[in-house]
């Protein structure tokens, strides 16, 4: 009796546990909240004008309704009203000409929601693609490739065309792109002393105006710890993470190395804190609190202050060039299609319709995406001068490393950087990453 | 729990079986395809290749043995690490949370629990309150209070202590105390490499700054509804054994470890496991604060399954975690279930020296029967 009524206990608690465990792995669903660190994401917000009086109203014929009907849900990962309702005001007047109503989704965590859909056998019929998740996508059969039936297929930068080319093909269309530059506070280089003509081109110059800028308060320069800005300086320096053929691991090389020391002398000179050390988020926070005097970042640090920050005055520059020349990164989404989608005409009749450049351009106005053909970025860039920078850095950007299974490492890379702050040794990260790195590229490779 | 270990009796309503299944049909229906349908599938997916693409059974994923198993547990590797350390980052979680957050809710039960403090009740709600926010309100609370110049960090200043950047900071506090004491380079002998592919000075570093600060929340928001099941236990134990103690010459102390303690312990295993099940699958602070940041050092298996699922598409991985997770609280559990039996030859002693004592019959055999129904409640 009594052992019968222990053996229950036991199990009882074991089906308890069961369900509790079984909820913790996937249950995840309600708990989507994220806390924007304002990186990668083009996180811009509008501050140009009103996304209402921008569509494009091209639908001439005018036959409003057609019999066609049907309905289609688009999913984005949007920085805010303004991007959604600019999206959503496009895709409306798409649905005047084609008669399919368009819901559009703002998502709380695309790639959560987006693996949700997928795994469900439900996913949105069109949704924006990332860059550093779409290898991983394209690698496990989820997208379709469409974008080289589309006519403007040959206007996109080739940089965003390689950005979203897995195993030869090019698979959907980049909506926009944004590129890192230096900005720069502009009242603290006034009140530095400093000159256009102090504008930093090279390495020993930035570190020299760092170094001017710097006060008890204040850091000269600022950014995130991580690769998406470190990278930066590794590819400056002529470093690479993967060999061109995409088959070996280039990580630990003495021009990587040079790249983290010359990092480390600006943390060591004082000129460099990073974002956690200045009580922020990200470095646009820091800038924005004006505790640090530049940072590297991209477009989307416009909205953001102006936003929070509208006193602060700025302008952007291209980085400066390191040893081996200029070098910035590219980030970009695209618009995705699920594999072997029923609506998959409708929705590249869709994604030509909001990548034609007038389309891309109204988008700019709305929330301040640089659009993705060269032809609509350079009017762009006439239009939003302040921004003309970011458009020049595509001319040499490179696209962050995103094979399938890198995000892995470049997570463990971002860990092992944190150390590196408080006087790591920058020999030892670049041992690791390349072990990590040359695992995860022969695991992609065979796969 | 007693009514339900009735023994079945046949003759007259021997022939009702049919009905009883008929009657827990919808039960057990509803139950299967919500419950053990998708445990099987879970099961299923953890040795497969699935990755997330179709159905997980009878579209393209294969079976792969155990090879999501081997990843995280034999084979070296990133994935091997990473769910190394994450196991180090919780089981340190764990051991702080569980013992503090129990020692906390007792200690708040048996305050609020006194017939002489006003306001009882105002206390009861404070205390509770945490217990019935969103766990994402208060870790974003929390962000604001340990920021470098939040809250906590302006308090210490005040005491002139300057105060870690606690959410930013990888630095285990084991290894904290450690530089304290001379030792700032990894000490030779335990620079090898430990289980899971994580060196032993890893596995000693004990939970990282930021990991405290998690610690401290989960404290603070569970301790209140373990204090409630506490507060129900201690209400469960008679006015008359108090009085039998008071009797008896029992001073407060004497009182708490050898009347109250003792009656709470099917509660205390009740608040243990509960703890136990929660500590190991922390997922939404983990989420919140950055997934793992800084340096890893938050990272828990619980995020780690959500991350290679949802980001990585090894969707098999994940399960695979989730399983050993699994595994790990079932056997943490039963653990704790053997350390909290009721060891017979004890008991009869205590039963003897209470009599010895001359409590008198009636409180003894309230003891016994008081014991029965702690159980029931606490089960």
């Amino acid at each position: 009796m009594k052992t019968h009524k222990h053996w229950r206990a036991v199990l009882l608690l074991a089906v308890v546990a069961l369900i509790a465990a079984a909820c913790g792995g996937d249950g995840t669903e309600d708990t989507s909240i994220p806390i924007t660190s304002g990186d990668e994401a083009p996180a811009t917000t509008a501050d140009t004008g009103d996304a209402g009086d921008t569509d494009s109203t091209e639908g001439e014929d005018g036959d409003t309704g057609s019999a066609e009907g049907g309905s289609m849900t688009m999913l984005i990962g949007s920085s805010g009203d303004a991007e959604t309702n600019a999206v959503q005001a496009a895709v409306d007047a798409w649905g005047e000409e084609s008669g399919v109503s368009v819901e559009v989704i703002a998502a709380n965590d695309l790639t959560q929601q987006l693996g949700q859909g997928f795994s469900g056998g439900n996913p949105p019929d069109i949704f924006y693609m990332s860059w550093d998740q779409f290898q991983t996508y394209a690698a496990n059969g989820y997208l379709e490739p469409y974008a080289e039936e589309l006519s403007n297929a040959d206007a996109y930068y080739q940089s965003l065309r390689d950005t979203f080319t897995y195993d030869g093909t090019f698979y959907c269309a980049p909506k926009d792109f944004s590129t890192l530059g230096l900005v720069i506070n502009t009242d603290a280089w006034e009140e530095a002393g400093l000159t256009d003509d102090d504008i930093p081109t090279n390495w020993d110059e930035l570190a020299q105006v760092a170094e001017a800028l710097t006060t008890d308060s204040r850091a000269g320069l600022s950014f995130g710890l991580e690769y998406a800005r470190i990278g930066v300086f590794m590819n400056q320096a002529g470093g690479s993470l993967v060999s061109e053929d995409g088959t070996t691991a280039t990580a630990d090389s003495p021009e990587n190395l040079q790249a983290l020391e010359y990092v480390q002398s600006l943390v060591e000179a004082g000129s460099l804190r990073f974002p956690s050390e200045l009580g922020a988020g990200w470095a646009g926070e820091a800038f924005g609190q004006q505790t640090a005097a530049m940072v590297i970042e991209g477009p989307w640090i416009n909205g953001a202050l102006a936003n929070d920050y509208p006193d602060v005055n700025y302008r952007v520059v291209e980085l400066p060039e390191g040893p081996a020349g200029p070098s910035t990164f590219v980030f970009t989404n695209c618009w995705g299609i699920p594999a072997g989608s029923e609506t998959r005409d409708l929705a590249v009749d869709l994604v030509e319709f909001l990548t034609s450049d007038e389309q891309q351009l109204a988008f700019s106005e709305a929330f301040g995406v640089i659009p993705s053909t060269e032809s609509a970025a350079a009017v762009y860039a006439e239009q939003f001068p302040e921004n003309e920078a970011f458009v020049a850095g595509n001319d040499y950007s490179v696209s962050p490393i995103a094979f399938a299974g890198a995000a892995e490492v470049i997570a463990d890379f971002n860990a092992s950087l944190e150390g590196f702050a408080t006087g790591g040794d920058a020999q030892t990260i670049l041992t690791t990453l390349q072990a990590n790195l040359q695992a995860a590229l022969d695991a992609a490779n065979a796969g | 729990m007693t009514s339900l270990a009735r023994p079945r009796s046949r003759g007259l309503r021997g022939n009702e079986g049919p009905f009883g299944w008929l009657f827990t049909l919808p039960a057990i229906l509803i139950l299967g395809t919500f419950l053990v349908i998708p445990i099987l599938l879970a099961v299923w997916v953890s040795f497969s290749n699935w990755n997330g693409l179709g159905p997980p059974v009878g579209g393209q994923a294969e079976f792969v043995g155990a090879a999501n198993y081997a990843e995280v547990l034999t084979q070296p590797g990133l994935a091997r690490r990473d769910f190394g350390i994450a196991i180090r980052n919780n089981l340190y979680y764990v051991l702080f949370v569980v013992p503090i957050q129990t020692a906390v809710a007792l200690f708040l039960a048996v305050q609020v629990n006194q017939k002489v403090l006003k306001a009882r009740g105002f206390f009861r709600t404070a205390f509770y309150f945490p217990s019935v926010t969103s766990s994402v309100a208060i870790t974003v609370v929390f962000l604001y209070l340990f920021g470098a110049s939040g809250v906590v960090n302006g308090v210490l200043n005040w005491l002139r202590v300057r105060g870690p950047n606690w959410f930013a900071d990888p630095r285990g506090v084991f290894h904290i105390v450690l530089s304290w004491l001379g030792v700032d380079s990894v000490p030779s002998f335990l620079a090898g490499e430990g289980p899971l592919g994580v060196t032993w000075w890893e596995w000693i570093a004990g939970p990282s700054v930021a990991m405290t600060a998690l610690i401290a929340l989960a404290v603070f928001t569970t301790s209140g509804t373990f204090m409630l099941l506490f507060l129900a236990g201690l209400q469960a134990i008679g006015q008359d054994i108090e009085e039998a103690a008071l009797v008896d010459g029992a001073g407060p102390v004497r009182k708490f470890f050898s009347i109250t303690l003792p009656m709470l312990k099917p509660t205390l295993f009740t608040v243990l496991t509960l703890g136990l099940i929660a500590t190991w699958q922390v997922f939404d602070q983990i989420y919140l604060t950055g997934g793992g940041a800084p340096a890893k050092t938050t990272l828990t298996p619980a995020f780690l399954a959500y991350s290679a699922s949802f980001e990585s598409l090894k969707w098999g991985r994940g399960a695979a975690i989730s399983f050993i997770l699994f595994g790990i609280i079932v056997v943490l559990t039963i653990f704790q279930r053997w350390l909290l039996r009721d060891r017979e030859g004890s008991r009869r002693n205590r039963r003897r020296r209470a009599r010895m004592a001359q409590v008198g019959a009636m409180a003894a055999i309230t003891t016994g029967g008081g014991h029965g129904t702690g159980g029931g409640a606490g089960e």
